[in-house]
């Protein structure tokens, strides 16, 4: 039951195959027993029994609330919720428990998902491997996959089991974590300048940035506020596009959402590819894409040129400075949304009383780690008098031009970008952590954070596995607000090229009734 | 095919100018001086703690420094990619609120309905102390 889709499930929640308890334990048992990737910070195992509860007694009265009701779903630990311990992944935030649900999160109580925990992050959402925060790295699901191990033993031998194993990707690397592992059918992350896309490609799985502006991101502790956007992260598009039906439309709590009217959508099947045109950006060819990634991205363009549609190249010639422009402007709002971390109202506070400032300054030494620290003094730099004009507005005029690159290429008849989302698959721990984090994350954002300056909306599809028995995802870009035409020509690129199923055989043995359970046979879809 | 041509153009320039910015090189950095240390430190209430925040600070700025390349004459800058669109305001009614209590509840110090910040505004030693003592350089 654990590796159906969430319509499947749903359905078979209908027909009473499956209760939500039923569910619910199963994946907290799971959860238990894949304690090792360490992709939850709270596991809010009462509250999830008691929401399963509920939805039985929905369910049995025939009143589900829809196709979320009784799902188990985990939500990255910088969304608050109420009563849930928030923390950011940051000692500046712990033991900080919200007043309040962050408008996603309340959707989807509303809806009656199962709030399963809080997932790992790096330290405030800065980083690209999940490796920075101050509860540990998250592992990632695949280290332990037949798929992987079996590749590795032919390589080497006698090599300690877990001491190679990889990082997740970020900064959202809990929640792909997760959603990989069976231990819950979506969950959420943010995305800033790729940190949904970036862990959904290295976990295998699909990772949704909705369009700047079609999801709240009231309760969702801030970043950048002009790039962040709540994440979704699930094992199918179809599901994706479930959760963001649920998730997008107008919230009066956060005034940057738009007030078009929003529905729920079905997202269709391609049958005429004949009118759909790919674009494949020029300057995303670099030299230190590894050649497998390159490969399938060939591959996949030609695999919708031959079915007939149309693929051209096209350029956006600011790329090079794209990653420059996030980092100034990034670390300038940073600069910024950090400011309110002082001690005072929330959060954590130093012991000395001497003087505000001297509180201040130690509260945030003892809150804050050094990738947070760094940021913040760096945006600082860059909002100084006489750097604002050459930095901070210099970054603001060149992210203008990067966005015009977008508007430019979607002007000339293009539908969907297609480029790769990492520069290659998945790396060992102990490779990613020889260089330090604002390096790793100007070289993994590459593909991800011009998406963010423009608003687009981009999805991340598994596409294959490497030779090392590792997902390679690709990205799809759309244009703004056309959120369900990316989720279409994503639904079907992801049927075509049918992405494997982790076998997580080690960590589920005791599980593995779950997937033989005849009654499955009997689930009919309407 | 297009394919065909994107590799050809990329071997044509081997020299790997386009894409991806290569680790950053000091030329025309700037010296992150003592003076502007302290500055930033007052400001961010945040402490570099370490020579090697200092050199990383010079590093971001050396990073930063590529944006000079761009020609953006005549260009706007851009806050929000939701320019064309009006800012939703909503009507002055007030709708919650009455959450005084669990507000309070969050914080370590409070007296009534009062959060409690120590005195003042002077510039604590140890700020100064971690300066001039660590971090100035000759």
């Amino acid at each position: 039951m654990l590796g159906r889709t969430l319509r499947e499930v749903s359905e078979a929640l209908k027909q009473g195959l499956v209760t939500p308890t039923e569910l619910c334990q199963r994946c907290l048992s799971l959860i238990k027993k894949t304690k090792i990737l360490n992709a939850y910070i709270t596991v809010s195992e009462e509250v999830a029994l008691k929401q399963a509860e509920e939805s039985e007694k929905r369910y049995k009265k025939g009143h589900s609330l829809g196709d979320l009701d009784g799902i188990p779903v985990a939500v990255k630990d910088n969304f608050s919720t109420a009563g849930i311990e928030t923390t950011c992944a940051s000692n500046m935030l712990k033991g900080y428990v919200p007043p309040y649900n962050a408008t996603v999160v309340q959707k989807l109580l509303d809806q009656g998902a199962l709030l399963m925990g809080k997932t790992n992050l790096d330290e405030f959402a800065m980083g690209s491997g999940s490796t920075d925060g101050i509860f540990g790295p998250v592992k990632n699901p695949w280290s332990y996959s037949k798929q992987y191990r079996e590749k590795r033993k032919q390589k080497s031998h006698g090599e300690s089991e877990d001491s190679h194993w990889l990082i997740t990707g970020g900064s959202s690397g809990g929640s792909a974590a997760a959603v990989s592992a069976f231990t819950c059918f979506a969950a959420l992350g943010s995305d800033t300048g790729g940190s949904t896309r970036n862990p959904a490609a290295h976990c295998g799985v699909v990772g949704l940035k909705p369009s700047y502006g079609l999801v709240s991101r009231h309760g969702l502790i801030p970043l950048v506020n002009s790039m962040d956007v709540p994440g979704i992260l699930t094992r199918c598009v179809d599901d994706a596009a479930i959760v963001l039906g649920i998730l997008a439309g107008h919230d009066p709590k956060d005034s940057t959402t738009i007030q078009d009217p929003v529905k729920p959508f079905t997202l269709p099947s391609l049958t005429d590819m004949s009118k759909l045109c790919i674009g494949i950006p020029k300057e995303y060819l670099t030299p230190e894409l590894s050649s497998e990634v390159q490969s399938l991205w060939s591959k996949a363009a030609n695999l919708f040129e031959s079915e007939g549609a149309k693929v051209i190249e096209v350029s956006l010639p600011h790329t090079s400075y794209s990653i420059v422009c996030y980092h100034v402007l990034c670390t300038s709002e940073v600069a910024s949304n950090m400011a309110r971390f002082d001690g005072l109202e929330y959060g954590h506070r130093c012991d000395t009383d001497v003087s505000t400032e001297a509180m201040y300054a130690a509260t945030r030494r003892e809150g804050f780690n050094d990738v947070v620290r760094g940021r913040i003094l760096s945006g600082n730099f860059f909002l100084l008098k006489e750097n604002y004009e050459n930095y901070f507005v210099k970054a603001q005029k060149v992210r203008r031009l990067i966005a015009r690159d977008f508007v430019n290429v979607f002007n000339s008849g293009v539908d969907v970008l297609l480029t790769p989302t990492t520069l290659s698959e998945a790396v060992p721990h102990t490779e990613f952590i020889r260089e330090d984090n604002r390096t790793r994350s100007a070289q993994d954002d590459l593909f991800t954070q011009a998406v963010n300056m423009a608003g687009l909306p981009a999805v991340s599809v598994p596409m294959a596995l490497s030779s090392q028995g590792l997902p390679i995802g690709l990205q799809f870009i759309g244009r703004a607000f056309c959120d369900q035409q990316l989720l279409t020509v994503a639904k079907w690129f992801e049927k075509q090229v049918q992405f494997p199923v982790i076998q997580l055989q080690e960590l589920m043995d005791d599980c593995s009734s779950i997937f033989e359970n005849e009654k499955l046979a009997s689930v009919s879809l309407k | 095919m297009w394919t065909r041509r994107v590799w050809l153009g990329l071997r044509a320039s081997a020299g790997g100018r386009r894409g991806f910015p290569s680790k950053a090189d000091p030329q025309g950095s700037r010296r992150v001086t003592a003076e502007l240390i302290e500055h930033l430190e007052r400001l961010a209430l945040v402490d570099f703690g370490s020579q090697e925040a200092v050199a990383r600070l010079e590093k971001a700025i050396a990073f930063a420094d590529r944006l000079r390349a761009v020609d953006t004459d005549g260009v706007e800058p851009m806050e929000s990619v939701l320019e064309d669109r009006c800012l939703y305001l909503r009507s002055d009614n007030v709708v919650e609120g009455n959450c005084a209590e669990e507000l309070l509840q969050n914080s370590h110090h409070v007296v009534e309905e009062y959060f409690v910040a120590p005195p003042g505004m002077c510039c604590p030693k140890w700020l100064n102390r971690l300066s001039h003592s660590k971090l100035r350089m000759q």
